[in-house]
């Protein structure tokens, strides 16, 4: 296969990986805009939170590098629950303390709240961890699926020999990521989809006013909804954490942008457009990083927003909030 | 004098107000030259900073309250004005424009620049309008950083090659001052004696002419056909659309005005100090300036003049200079107590949006009193 080719397939990987996180957190993005209509600036930050505290609940437990054998099966998927029900809460007591008080108020106050929030939040970090680029240890073992003898075999059944690919890799740590993020996607669909909170979750997003005369506790589904999307965004820093094994206190900021940009590309209020969103903005991420220059890469992306917003607002899977009610 | 006895407040009311606050205006600077002597620290260049963050806020008082179009992106109007001043004036272009006719066409092309990234944005209301000026936002430093070297390629013949514009993150310095050495030929005056140089009371005079050109032209379009059809936009577009207000053109004119202020602001800002970088203009930049209109209070002029100015201030003399010289010191050592400046802003923004949404200083709604209709004046429209 041509170089040009092998670069191609090594993009659409790290299109998909990137996709992958962005999803998480643009699902909570867009499940916050459906339900309270506010643009959660602060959501990024919280990714970046998932990421500190796991760094930190390691940093405690001090398995060796890389996780093995039971620290591999049990202390890795207790560690990430312990990420999302803190990351949740968190997002839960800014939701209690800084967003609620302002549920009446013009649209702005929630808004810049949030704005708030954020470089609050980011101030913390930095100094919870120092203003500088932060190592995460290569906890997960890493392993090219490309260099795998079995697989080799395989390909060479089918007539390939993938050891002249010398540049397309596919480890343990992108099927890790994919591990995870489809998975809870999947998962979060089917809650808001099947479930009676989730049901809730959609009727208060439709008619809030509507909603509470049904007999629906629309605090409680407000509350959840910042703990579920919290929580998802915490998982999703981990993962990154453990993918990229590197980050910094700003790292919210960026992330929460191209996520926002997912949210806003799929339809905001809509699930699936977010996850859609996410994998075309992660797919336009890794092509302008590679054939246009990483430089231009949030020139590419702000301006593919600007061009999606002038000529369809609603995104590609449409909105749940129609343009005149905002 | 029984009156000024029965409301003390009236002795500041009328003409000796204005003569007061001008005398204030001018000493000013010596007032603060002696307080820099005592205390160490630098404000008359903090106050310059505030005036100039008090102009832009003035232009975006224009598109957020008045005309009530949510703008996140606004400092990327700062970076034009900025930035335009500086390719004017920078010496490797060859242009070395004068400073005073500079600015004016710094603010132009602001403003130009506003009706293009207004125009997109006419049919979008509220979130929408927040998310594309946002990105708007965004990409105009990531084009500044960007065109410092600058290649184009079409079907492989290259256009331009190693184009440098803006010359990317460094910046751009030094940049154009103002020159008075007419002043200097007509008085006989030393060469040399007017060089301002980055002389910060000669920047507070000129910035004071700045904000105060900047003022005069906001109360003027906020009593004028055209600030009324911006507040009447803000209050309900569709009812103002059927008065006959056209939201189009009010909507553009919102957003050019209110660039060409941030334009003129930008680029006396730049003169200033001498050097720009495009990391003068993030995010961070819109979102300070937004907090001060929205602290403030949204659409009221004086109360976006005088929140900016303590905002402002408080931002450069106490959470920049005060404080890590009292917690520095022997408290925290190693500690940069500047990094809790957006503490203290997310705090501030939190308790106020709590217990006082609508601002510091709310505009003073006057012009919604409506006068009910006498018999007299009744019978007057009849019989007419």
């Amino acid at each position: 296969m041509s170089i040009d080719n092998q670069v191609f397939i090594q993009n659409v990987i790290i299109g998909l990986t990137v996709g992958g996180y962005l999803a998480l957190i643009a699902l909570g993005y867009t499940m916050v805009y459906g339900i309270i209509e506010l643009i959660n600036f602060a959501h990024g930050d919280l990714f970046a939170f998932g990421f500190f505290i796991s760094l930190t609940i390691f940093a405690e437990i001090n398995p060796e590098i890389p996780l093995h054998g039971s620290d591999l099966y049990f202390t890795l998927p207790a560690v990430a629950l312990l990420t999302m029900l803190l990351t949740g809460s968190l997002n839960l007591a800014i939701d209690q303390i800084a967003y609620k008080p302002l549920r009446k108020a013009p649209r702005l106050a929630p808004l810049l709240t949030a704005v708030g929030v954020s470089f609050m939040l980011e101030a913390i970090y930095a100094i919870w961890k120092g203003p500088i680029q932060i190592p995460y240890p290569r906890y997960f073992p890493k392993e090219d699926y490309m260099e795998n003898e079995h697989v080799i075999s395989f390909f060479s059944k089918l007539g390939m020999d993938i050891t002249e690919w010398r540049i397309v890799s596919f480890t343990t740590k992108d099927l890790f990521l994919f591990g995870v993020t489809i998975p809870l996607v999947a998962l979060l669909t089917l809650f808001i989809d099947r479930t009676r909170i989730g049901k809730a979750m959609r009727a208060s997003a439709q008619d809030r006013e509507a909603a509470m005369m049904m007999g629906i506790n629309v605090n409680r589904i407000i509350a959840t909804t910042f703990f579920v999307g919290g929580a998802l965004a915490g998982v999703a820093g981990m993962v990154w954490g453990l993918y990229i094994n590197s980050g910094r206190f700003t790292m919210g900021f960026e992330a929460g942008l191209m996520a926002f940009t997912s949210a806003v590309l799929g339809g905001i209020g809509n699930i699936r457009g977010a996850v859609l969103g996410a994998f075309i903005i992660g797919m336009i991420k890794a092509m302008s990083d590679s054939y246009i220059g990483s430089e231009w890469t949030r020139v590419v992306i702000f301006g593919i927003l600007i061009l999606m917003l002038v000529f369809r607002p609603s995104g590609i899977l449409g909105s749940t909030q129609s343009i005149e009610k905002l | 004098m029984r009156d000024i006895l029965a409301h003390p407040r009236s002795m500041f009311s009328g003409q000796l107000r204005w003569v007061l606050i001008a005398i204030f205006v001018v000493l000013a600077p010596l007032a603060m030259k002696e307080l820099e002597l005592l205390t160490n620290f630098g404000l008359i260049t903090q106050v310059n900073r505030a005036l100039i963050f008090v102009a832009l806020a003035q232009g975006l008082n224009i598109v957020v309250g008045l005309a009530g179009l949510l703008d996140l992106g606004y400092a990327a109007f700062f970076a034009i004005g900025a930035y335009t001043f500086g390719l004017l004036t920078w010496p490797t272009h060859d242009i070395e424009m004068s400073f005073f006719l500079a600015i004016w066409i710094c603010a132009l092309v602001a403003a130009v620049f506003g009706i293009i990234i207004g125009a997109p944005t006419l049919r979008l209301r509220g979130d929408y309008l927040a998310i594309v000026t946002l990105a708007f936002g965004e990409i105009i430093p990531a084009l500044v950083r960007n065109l410092g070297d600058f290649t184009l390629t079409f079907r492989g013949r290259v256009l331009i090659e190693d184009y440098n514009l803006t010359n990317g993150s460094q910046g751009l310095t030094p940049l154009g001052r103002p020159d008075f050495s007419f002043l200097e030929n007509l008085f006989g005056l030393d060469e040399g004696a007017l060089n301002v140089g980055v002389n910060p009371t000669f920047w507070y005079f000129a910035i004071v002419i700045t904000s105060m050109i900047v003022l005069f032209s906001a109360i003027r379009l906020n009593n004028s056909r055209l600030g009324r059809a911006w507040k009447a936009i803000r209050e309900d577009e569709t009812a103002a659309d059927f008065m006959g207000v056209d939201p189009i053109r009010t909507k553009l004119a919102a957003f050019a005005i209110g660039a060409s202020f941030s334009g003129l602001a930008g680029a006396v800002y730049a003169s200033m100090l001498g050097a720009i970088f495009p990391e003068l203009f993030k995010f961070q930049v819109s979102i300070f300036l937004l907090i001060i209109v929205v602290l403030s209070g949204r659409g009221s002029i004086w109360g976006v003049l005088i929140g900016g100015i303590i905002i402002a201030t408080f931002d450069g003399v106490f959470l920049a200079q005060v404080l890590p010289d009292i917690f520095n010191g022997e408290v925290l050592p190693e500690y940069d107590v500047q990094s809790l400046r957006w503490v203290f802003f997310g705090i501030g923004l939190i308790v106020i949006m709590i217990f006082r949404p609508q601002g510091l200083f709310p505009p003073k709604s006057i012009e919604t009193k409506i006068v009910p209709p006498t018999v007299e004046s009744a019978e007057g429209v009849q019989n007419s």
